[in-house]
């Protein structure tokens, strides 16, 4: 009781507020937690956008091999803020931001986060990263990747490439206030009937990820800011010429970005491990495997990042070292799959287009999942490192995983955020086309990347051509199947059918309120009765 | 399907699924020619991966298809399913059996690594004994560099190094290569030829030393399976066995600028009279002083001058020509 009145004191008393937010309440500094995750998914949704038309750019100029559809330095300048976009600006405000804020209190029965003041400024810092990354197009945007590797960041476009970094400095400087609330939150004021082991699933994800974002985003803050001072204030940390370190660099920005890439996922694991039960009507399967192997993930995928680096100044025992290490990781990754998969077995599966979703996430994880094994061996990667092979791996499991487990995550929880029901058939075309556009798009550049294609490029081989262009068509048919969710979405919103307070028939806490919430979330906070995944069981059996 | 028992079902699914898995890994296509001695070992290693890979692949997504259709929804059943939540031996087998193939990848990769050189990077010549021994056989053993820099030996050279078999011995060849946006140039210091392509002889040992002279760039020929990054203010090396008469891509896999996708030349393999042949002809050039169209300097130039140029190979191309139709 008393982790509750934390709670009721933090927001009943000291933020008045109206009975109903109205549209222009999403607009201004509003602690609300479900405020906020409704700031940060549809501003995330609105750069995916951003990023995806840049995107559809670059694959229009890839339909030929000469560069002949912008200058190539807006290409580099595209390719950059097309993958900063996608991974600073959506995923990880998406899934995090969005889903963590909305989700986590309603999850573990609390009124709202820890830290309301401190939540809404996470969020309302990523405003100036979004507009300094817009911004920094009227100076030629940066256009040395978004891993940003001196000396090149150091003499292209300097006055784009020092927006870029505040940029990131912003999102980071968000994702450590975030990921301290979310400690916090998730540690102090679940519910007192709610043990750790009662958790929902998606609630162990952002612990996971946020102590993973905690150790390693300052690590990248530091070494943006020592970019900074070469770039502006004439120190030579990374320049060569003076006797500065360029590799020193790679280290400290893959000790963030490999985590990075599990801040990305982790969360969508959780989002995976809440959706597969509630639509296969059965208990996850493996609950405490699911939950720990996150943090395995975590403590192991601290001690990874050279892999990335297996073909720069790397000493022999390094690259073995972190072979072995980015291997193991894939064991409980792995876990995680076939605990998802094993929870599918024997259940009573309804076709939702959440559910479809996220079983097509499985299906395309595991494939992101094997190449990644093979990446991980020094042997390949020095073959197909900084290749198409790299890419189409990573869009197996960021398009494949991370954007599709949004989406699940989005036609699972829309109803209970906005109150209404979104159009099924609609969500059904608008997962044939992302489920074949990603495919289409993405398998044929394994060929390209192992046949002899080079990443970031403008101009190519060719006899590459004909592969190009199925994954140029791809891209079209992605950026098609993004017209059936808007409209869905737009349209539900107002229009659709009134949700229930629990749609689905759900046995976590955030379906035991109305749709949408109240503001303070319950009248009288919940008690747990039983398992988050109880289905298929008397509730007897899960509370002993 | 009644009559079939289940031992069985799941035999025939074994032996399918390592059939089909076989088949995969050892008959795919897609990595390029293999030209080189290393890449071999990589495409064996690759391949047993597919295989693996596939395996696991079929079995994942077959189970995937199988409980979509088996464990549907059937209309007007709003039951649950089994309340089934774990089973430790199940889990702990899944653990275990990823956990022993990574192992097995683990100790495979250093395996193959060692094979590759990788661990012999920056390893030079002590004993000219074994070196002059090495140069009697084979007939360019008089272009390895004469002096070993010392001041190189303090530094730290990342990279592929000599094969365990060589290791300690001085390569056959020695060519030192210079990324500059956008363009390689391939130096011969015993010779003093500068080229804009890399001309090696089959079946010798080559030592490739990088370096960069602006950014980072990245030495990567596909059909070698070698990629070294280029690295202003550090040594690099790659060291191989080219297997293959022939023309092979040398392309640039590090982003190094607006014209980084551009910055391709060619290595080319020559049989070693041929490659005997080219060198006196470009040493006799050397002495003339006409190399120099490769040794503008890049940065005086516009992006189109700069790639006008790209492809003509600097000028070396005629000559090889000549060297081929003989
Ligand atoms: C079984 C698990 C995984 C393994 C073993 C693995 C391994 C690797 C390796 C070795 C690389 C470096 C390749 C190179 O640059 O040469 C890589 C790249 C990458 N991976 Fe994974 N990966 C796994 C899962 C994931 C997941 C879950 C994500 C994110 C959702 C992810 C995102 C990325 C990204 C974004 C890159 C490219 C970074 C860049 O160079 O721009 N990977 N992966
Ligand atoms: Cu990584
Ligand atoms: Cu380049």
């Amino acid at each position: 009781m008393a982790q509750a009145n934390i709670t009721g004191e933090m927001i009943g008393n000291s933020f008045p507020h109206p009975d109903k937010w109205k549209w222009y309440h999403y607009f201004t500094f509003n602690v609300d937690h479900k405020v906020i995750g409704i700031q940060y998914l549809v501003s995330a949704f609105f750069f995916y956008l951003v990023g995806g038309a840049m995107a559809l750019v670059m694959r229009a100029e890839l339909a030929t091999p000469s560069s002949d559809l912008v200058d190539p330095n807006f290409y580099n300048a595209l390719l950059t803020n097309h993958g900063t976009i996608m991974i600073f600006l959506w995923i990880v405000p998406g899934a995090i931001g969005g889903f963590g804020n909305y989700l986590v209190p309603l999850m573990i029965g609390a009124r709202d986060m820890a830290f309301p003041k401190l939540n809404a400024l996470a969020f309302w810092i990523t405003v100036p990263a979004g507009l300094l990354i817009v911004g920094s197009f009227f100076f030629g945007g940066a256009q040395s990747g978004w891993t940003s590797y001196p000396p090149l960041s150091l003499i292209t476009a300097n006055t784009a490439q020092s927006m870029w970094i505040l940029a990131i400095v912003c999102a980071g400087t968000s994702s450590i206030l975030g990921a301290l609330n979310f400690i916090i939150t998730i540690w102090k004021m679940r519910v007192p009937s709610m043990g750790w082991n009662d958790m929902p699933l998606f609630c162990w994800a952002i612990l996971a990820t946020s102590l993973l974002a905690l150790f390693s985003t300052p690590v990248l803050a530091a070494g943006l800011v020592l970019l900074l001072f070469d770039i502006n204030f004439g120190t030579s940390f990374f320049r060569p010429e003076n006797g500065g370190d360029v590799v020193m660099y790679q280290h400290l920005f893959w000790f963030y970005s490999h985590p990075a890439v599990y801040l990305m996922i982790l969360p969508i694991f959780g989002i995976m491990s809440e959706v597969i039960p509630v639509h296969a009507r059965k208990p996850i399967f493996g609950y405490k495997a699911i939950a720990y192997s996150s943090l395995t993930i975590c403590i192991i995928g601290l001690f990874v990042w050279v892999h990335h680096m297996f073909t720069s100044g790397t000493p022999p025992w390094m690259r073995m070292f972190f072979t072995v290490s980015t291997l193991i990781v894939a064991v409980p990754t792995g876990v995680k799959i076939f605990s998802w998969v094993a929870t599918l077995w024997g259940g009573k599966i309804r076709y939702t287009s959440a559910m479809l979703f996220a079983i097509g996430l499985l299906a395309m994880f595991v494939f992101g999942g094997l190449s990644g094994v093979t990446l991980g061996t020094a042997p390949v990667d020095i073959h197909v490192h900084d290749t198409y092979y790299v890419v189409a791996h990573f869009h197996y499991v960021l398009f494949g995983g991370s954007v599709f487990g949004i989406y699940a995550g989005l036609y699972h929880w829309f109803p209970k955020i906005t109150g209404r029901m979104l159009n099924e058939p609609l969500g059904k075309v608008h997962f044939i086309l992302t489920f074949i556009g990603t495919n289409l798009t993405f398998l044929p550049m394994h060929e390209l990347g192992l046949k002899g294609m080079p990443r970031r490029v403008a101009m190519y081989d060719p006899q590459f051509q004909y592969i190009n262009i199925i994954c140029t068509i791809g891209a079209f048919v992605l950026g098609l199947s993004i017209l059936p969710f808007l409209i869905n979405a737009i349209w539900s919103w107002s229009n659709g059918p009134k949700a229930s307070g629990n749609p689905w028939n759900a046995k976590t806490l955030e379906w035991t309120t109305d749709s949408p919430p109240i503001i303070e979330n319950w009248d009288v906070l919940p008690v747990m009765t039983e398992g988050p995944y109880a289905y298929g069981e008397e509730p007897a059996e899960v509370s002993s | 399907m009644k009559q079939i028992p289940a031992p069985l079902w799941t035999l025939t699914i074994g032996v399918i699924v390592t059939l089909v898995s076989l088949w995969v890994g050892f008959n795919n296509d897609w990595l390029p020619e293999q030209a080189s001695a290393q890449s071999v070992l990589v495409d064996n290693f690759f391949n047993v991966m597919v295989v693996i890979g596939t395996a696991l692949f079929l079995v994942v997504e077959g189970t995937i298809v199988y409980c979509m259709v088996q464990f549907r929804r059937r209309k007007g059943d709003d039951t649950d399913g089994l309340a089934i939540d774990g089973n430790l031996p199940l889990e702990a087998f899944w653990t275990a059996i990823p956990a022993v193939i990574v192992i097995g990848l683990g100790i495979y990769s250093v395996q193959i690594f060692q094979d590759m050189g990788g661990f012999a990077p920056g390893d030079q010549v002590h004993e000219h004994g074994t070196r002059l021994a090495q140069a009697s056989t084979a007939p360019l053993g008089d272009l390895t560099a004469a002096e070993v820099d010392e001041a190189l030996l303090a530094q730290s050279v990342y990279g592929i190094g000599a094969p365990l078999d060589k290791e300690g011995q001085a390569a056959d060849l020695e060519v030192n290569v210079a990324g500059m946006q956008y363009a390689w140039i391939f130096t011969y210091p015993n010779s003093g030829i500068v080229d804009g392509e890399l001309h090696v002889p089959v079946n010798a040992d080559v030592k490739l030393n990088i370096s960069a002279n602006d950014v980072i760039h990245s030495f990567w020929v596909p059909q070698f399976r070698l990629k070294q990054d280029a690295i202003p203010g550090k040594e690099t090396e790659l060291r191989f066995v080219a297997t293959k008469p022939g023309t092979y891509p040398v392309v640039c896999a590090e982003l190094c600028g607006g014209y980084h996708g551009a910055m391709r030349t060619q290595v080319i393999v020559h049989s070693p009279s041929e490659f005997n042949n080219w060198l006196e002809q470009r040493t006799a050039q050397a002495e003339t002083g006409t190399a120099e169209t490769v040794a503008i300097n890049p940065a005086d130039l516009t992006d189109a001058d700069y790639l006008a140029p790209y492809g003509k190979a600097a000028g070396v191309e005629s000559h090889l020509l000549a060297h081929l139709s003989d």
